[in-house]
């Protein structure tokens, strides 16, 4: 025993204390929403409407909705778009075109969300008379195009250029080296650093404020005000009601759950080849 | 057309740059078909990237750029309007380190230049495949585990299925970048007993460092110095009788 193993302890108890330190927010949160939350979860929960102020009872099963459709429209815009920026930002790095845009990806990521909301406000609600489901999946776009095209470009840079040579020396064209070989072959990280992102956008609250709205019907069309969860959340936590407290807390516990599913979802469905 | 050179490969006055520094200063050079012709020279001196200017590969690295004449049975490749692309399915290239595609099988590693290209497809694509593991002395490893992926075979393994790649659209010239430098010496002898069969099929060549294997392997030697050419003949000639004293200085080992 001399001082090199006691350094080595030492280092390693004080590598270990500090991630328990980390966790510990992590679990106490976790903790803290399921003993205030799981309550609510009640079937109805997940499937009626929110009941009126006074009564108990109702859900948001609305919101639920609701987020799934904004969800789902703002992933069509940007999956495309982000992995398109991506293939640009990575692959034609030296053209021009590449060297503004990786600058309009950093600055928009840059921005804080509740300016988004605004921007959204001031380009889809104020033109077109009304909050909207359009409006919102615009906003949330704003925030998710660069995450993607980020990811994307990180995650095709790591592909090593002796892979790119061995396609050209093929005799491939460009373009099939970077699809067949690059892309596809980083799909498994690319589909993570999708899920990611549709989890980041899923908690977003700010953005929806002035665009999406909130809503106490069911999904009424793409043009009209669309409740989501974390609004839904919001609306119920600053309520003086008791019950609405209860049923924000089950609306978090929702979210998370939807966050962890994505997430269980990534290591289930995508395992991660031992050989490769 | 002009008529075609008895040469399958005929390099003229050709000159390599990145950026504004020159990495050949006017290389002439020949190669008849079915020959193993060695590159050797010190570290830096121009040997891969003198290879990687015959597929046009050296135009991909940042700032590269090549003058010159390179004419592939009597087609100058480096002519205005010609394809690259076009250029690199005539000519292999095997790579220093093995660069099995990380997301692909064994057989969708052979089968990509065929596939990707539309050369070959079903029953076919598949005896192709087939054929050109046997000729990298990879099919017997492999036969049994075609749909495991290419990363999971060991370095020698991979290196072959790298030259099975590359022999699959049957290119009449095969590159090979320092192919044994990663190897262990087994793999080694079986790549090298593989590029003497090969001869018959097409014509390699081959950057080594191993001046033992340019002697074992290889019907003629270039030496090649500071990005010049200065010896190229017979490999018996060039180990044993030199012309110029700086070969002989490289191959006695004085220096380098």
């Amino acid at each position: 025993m001399n001082w090199r193993h006691w350094l080595n302890r030492l280092f390693i108890f004080g590598v270990c204390s500090l991630a328990l330190i980390a966790l510990v927010p992590l679990f106490s949160v976790l903790f803290y929403v399921i003993s205030h939350g799981a309550s609510s979860l009640t079937p109805g929960f997940f499937t009626s409407l929110p009941a009126p102020v006074g009564e108990i009872g109702g859900g948001i099963g609305h919101a639920i909705l609701g987020s799934v459709v904004l969800i789902s429209m703002c992933s069509l815009i940007s999956i495309p778009l982000g992995l398109g920026m991506g293939i640009l930002l990575s692959e034609y790095s030296q053209k021009p075109v590449s060297r503004v845009l990786g600058v309009v990806v950093e600055l928009l990521s840059s921005i804080p969300s509740i300016v988004v909301g605004l921007f959204a406000y001031a380009l889809v609600v104020r033109p077109f008379r009304g909050f909207s489901a359009h409006a919102g999946a615009i906003a949330l776009s704003m925030i998710m195009i660069p995450l993607v095209a980020r990811t994307t470009e990180e995650m095709l840079k790591l592909v090593p250029r002796s892979v790119r040579e061995a396609g050209l020396a093929l005799g491939l064209p460009k373009a099939r080296v970077i699809l067949n070989i690059v892309f596809m072959g980083s799909m498994r990280s690319l589909t993570v650093g999708v899920i990611l992102a549709v989890a980041r956008i899923a908690g977003e609250t700010a953005p929806l404020l002035f665009t999406a709205f909130a809503s106490q019907h069911w999904f009424q069309g793409l043009s009209e005000p669309l409740a989501s969860i974390p609004v839904q959340i919001y609306t119920y936590a600053v309520s003086p009601y008791e019950d609405w407290h209860a049923k924000a807390w089950g609306g978090a516990l929702i979210l998370i759950l939807m966050v962890l599913g994505l997430n269980l979802l990534i290591r289930v469905f995508l395992p991660r080849r031992k050989d490769g | 057309m002009m008529t075609p050179s008895p040469a399958l490969l005929e390099v003229k006055g050709l000159k390599a740059f990145v950026e504004s520094t020159e990495i050949l200063h006017g290389i002439d050079l020949g190669v008849s078909p079915h020959e193993v012709v060695a590159f050797i020279g010190p570290s830096g001196c121009g040997k891969s990237t003198f290879l990687r200017c015959l597929n046009r590969l050296h135009e991909e690295t940042p700032g590269g750029r090549a003058e010159g004449r390179v004419s592939l049975e009597g087609q100058d490749i480096y002519a205005v309007g010609t394809d690259p692309v076009r250029i690199r399915r005539r000519i292999g290239m095997v790579f220093q380190k093995p660069n099995p595609f990380p997301s692909m099988s064994i057989f969708e590693n052979v089968a990509s230049g065929l596939r990707l290209n539309r050369i070959a497809k079903g029953i076919e694509l598949e005896a192709r495949v087939e054929a050109a593991l046997r000729e990298a002395a990879l099919w017997n490893e492999v036969k049994d585990k075609l749909d495991a992926s290419g990363m999971s075979l060991s370095g020698g393994q991979q290196q072959r299925l790298c030259i099975a790649r590359a022999l699959a659209v049957k290119p009449p010239v095969l590159l090979m970048d320092e192919p044994t430098s990663a190897l262990d010496p087994v793999s080694t002898a079986k790549i090298e007993e593989l590029v003497i069969q090969l001869k018959k099929e097409t014509t390699i060549l081959m950057v080594t460092h191993n001046m033992q294997q340019a002697a074992r392997i290889s019907d003629r030697t270039a030496f090649f110095l500071y990005g010049d050419l200065v010896e190229y003949g017979p490999t018996t000639k060039v180990f044993t009788t030199p012309s110029d004293r700086r070969t002989e200085e490289y191959i006695t080992g004085r220096f380098g």
